[in-house]
């Protein structure tokens, strides 16, 4: 059938300029720049473009750009090129629209809706640079009450399995088998380094990176890939995956033509098969029976280690929150509207689920209300960018965050939303045995450090403007923060008021 | 003595190590005029070798018995007994392209405009040969033996 879909990019290579290597022809993985022999000439096919600027990157002479094809529909504000391009591609194929990371409408960032406060004469701010400053945060649950032995100055409270992380940034859940080994070992290396943590994601852990499990949290999600003693017996903290923010709602599928040999081998299934994780976990229909999980891999691990419950953030969050404590979740980890995905229905990831800043601000009231908030860490997650974002959202009472896409970005990302094509040119969201070689760990390593750092001075000089020295101080103070822009609905919700006031 | 290390695990077979060292190696030693304005184009001394998802770039291993100075027929190809590089003199180079035959890693490259052969120097003005700094992905890494 022929297409009407219009190249969405135009690969512009300037004559003088191009060398004729063939850097961007063999980097290309979507065959969108091709060598022309008879004529000695490297050309473009610019229908193939995806614009994930790989060619430009490694173009040695800087004689590649890639535009957005300026082609215009006659403007139309309800039928905009999105949508009537929606409708080709269904009219074409008759599926379902697949897309990769996150949702990219223009909903409300309330991140960049919020202002962080400053010491100014009557506080004193602190220079970061000649004091120490605290970042390390303890994941797990608190005790009510915390009793000292008079004679001996010791705790006398039996305190639950706590997890100190130096940075309040954890890196998400990323599968084996969605992204590489190469990726995974990228992630796990950093988090050791660094002092964090991160996610396994629903498909294993590779034998290799047992190495690394203090910096690991192992996820047990709805398929059980990759489950079984030794593998939560490995990580520092289990998280049981409920829901995904990218889909909430809906389980994870990944292709057959992705569970290469080693991906088989870690997720336990045979090589070549689709791995499909059930929409729900077909054991938990009930917060009672979500409890009868976590006790059950608190008793597979000895209670040696908290454990998490991640949700999509979804309207009921708060309550949803409330529960999973209840049923003695030690985490409850929470990703929002913006979160990411190596594969989701286009429809689902665009329209479902709500932004991380209000369900964070509400599951974190709703604990407080109910005096339970200390029995839990919150993690948010989905859509944070910046250091600015993860400092706002301790401020709005998370006690960490994940980083997902930011660190795929710290490791070459583009952004591009082909993740689910299984071609990713930069090496990331594939097992093609060519592309998964554009990961070097040695350098996604360093470039995570790198980022985590950054982030770590950063956050510690905004920190000591507000006149704080230990991140702690700051976590669920939202005073520290004032909105612009907002209803009072918004700040209602935000617990939050309006700057000026 | 210093050596070349390839990692066919890392290798992304983009091929700028061919294009820096061919950069390196021409008389202007800028990329556009190199490749575009230079009467004759430079060989590049190494190769990127490919077979399915396997790849690396083969270059000289400056052997401890380099075969291919036993075998020159006019003195040309020499070992410096002090930093171990196996080098050609292109004036005393013949073309006779035995050194060629006998290299058991193909890493002697013909100059069909110059009929000799070229071969990796290492780089000597630079402090990391061109292919090395180059490498986006560090699949190829200098390896420095200290005690030669």
């Amino acid at each position: 059938m022929k297409t009407y879909l219009p190249t969405q990019f135009v690969v512009e290579r300037r004559a003088d300029r191009c060398i004729q290597c063939q850097v961007c022809v063999r980097q290309c993985s979507f065959d969108a720049n091709y060598y022309d022999a008879e004529d000695d000439e490297v050309r473009s096919r610019d229908e193939k473009c995806v614009g994930c600027h790989r060619c430009v990157t490694f173009c040695p002479t800087g004689a590649l750009t890639v535009r957005k094809n300026p082609l215009e529909y006659r403007p139309n504000c309800n039928w905009t090129a999105e949508t009537i391009e929606d409708i080709y591609k269904q009219a074409e194929s008759g599926g379902m629209l697949l897309t990769g990371m996150g949702n990219d409408k223009s909903y409300p960032i309330y991140w960049d809706h919020l202002l962080l406060n400053a010491s100014q004469v009557t506080n004193p701010s602190i220079d970061p640079l000649r004091e120490p400053m605290e970042l390390r945060t303890y994941l797990g649950r608190k005790p009510d009450r915390v009793e000292i032995d008079p004679e001996t100055l010791s705790l006398k409270t039996k305190l639950t399995p706590q997890v100190a992380i130096e940075v309040p940034v954890l890196f998400s859940a990323m599968s084996y088998g969605a992204v590489s080994l190469n990726v995974h070992e990228s992630l796990a290396r950093a988090a050791t380094e660094a002092g964090t943590l991160f996610n396994t994601g629903e498909g294993g852990l590779h034998k290799k990176l047992y190495k690394y499990g203090n910096n690991t949290i192992v996820q047990v999600a709805s398929g059980r890939f990759g489950v079984h003693a030794e593998y939560l017996n490995a990580g520092r903290i289990v998280e049981i995956k409920i829901g995904q923010g990218a889909k909430p709602g809906i389980g994870g599928h990944l292709p057959g033509e992705k569970v290469s040999p080693e991906v088989a081998a870690t997720r336990m299934i045979p090589a070549g098969t689709d791995a499909l994780s059930p929409a729900p976990h077909h054991d938990i229909y009930s917060i009672e029976d979500l409890s009868q999980l976590i006790y059950a891999l608190k008793e597979a691990t000895n209670y040696t280690k908290p454990i998490s419950v991640k949700i999509a953030a979804v309207h009921n969050a708060a309550a949803i929150a409330s529960g999973i404590v209840r049923a003695g979740a030690d985490i409850v980890a929470i990703d929002g509207l913006r979160g990411s995905t190596g594969a989701a229905p286009k429809v689902i990831r665009d329209n479902v689920g709500i932004p991380i800043e209000l369900a964070l601000a509400s599951v974190d009231q709703r604990l407080r209300q109910e005096g339970i908030r200390n029995q839990a860490s919150i993690i948010a997650a989905g859509g944070i960018r910046s250091s600015a974002d993860v400092i706002k959202a301790i401020a709005l009472g998370a006690d960490a965050v994940y980083i997902g896409t930011a660190a795929l970005i710290a490791l070459g990302c583009h952004v591009c939303q082909q993740c689910h094509t299984g071609k990713c040119a930069w090496g990331i969201c594939t097992n093609d045995a060519v592309l998964s070689k554009r990961i070097n760990p040695e350098i996604g390593a360093e470039r995570l450090v790198n980022l985590l750092r950054g982030w770590s001075l950063e956050i510690k000089d905004m920190l000591g403007g507000m006149g704080v020295n230990a991140l702690e101080s700051l976590r669920g103070n939202r005073l520290a923060l004032r909105g612009v822009g907002l209803t009072d609905t918004e700040l209602d919700i935000l617990g939050v008021r309006m700057a000026g006031s | 003595m210093k050596q070349i290390l390839a990692r066919p695990e890392f290798c992304v077979d983009c091929r700028l190590c061919q294009v820096h060292c061919q950069v390196e190696h021409s008389r202007s030693k800028d990329m556009v005029k190199a490749f575009k304005r230079e009467a004759t184009r430079p060989v590049a001394r190494l190769r990127v070798e490919r077979e399915g998802a396997e790849s690396f770039a083969v270059s000289c291993r400056h052997c401890a018995e380099p075969v291919c100075v036993y075998s020159c027929l006019t003195g040309a190809m020499r070992k410096d007994p002090i930093t171990g590089v196996v080098s050609v003199d292109s004036q005393k180079c013949a073309g006779c392209w035995t050194c060629l035959m006998v290299c058991p890693y193909s890493a002697v490259a013909q100059d069909k405009n110059q009929h000799r052969v070229v071969k990796c120097d290492l780089c000597p003005q630079l402090k990391t040969p061109a292919c090395v700094a180059n490498c986006p992905n560090k699949a190829l890494i200098l390896l420095e033996d200290k005690q030669s």
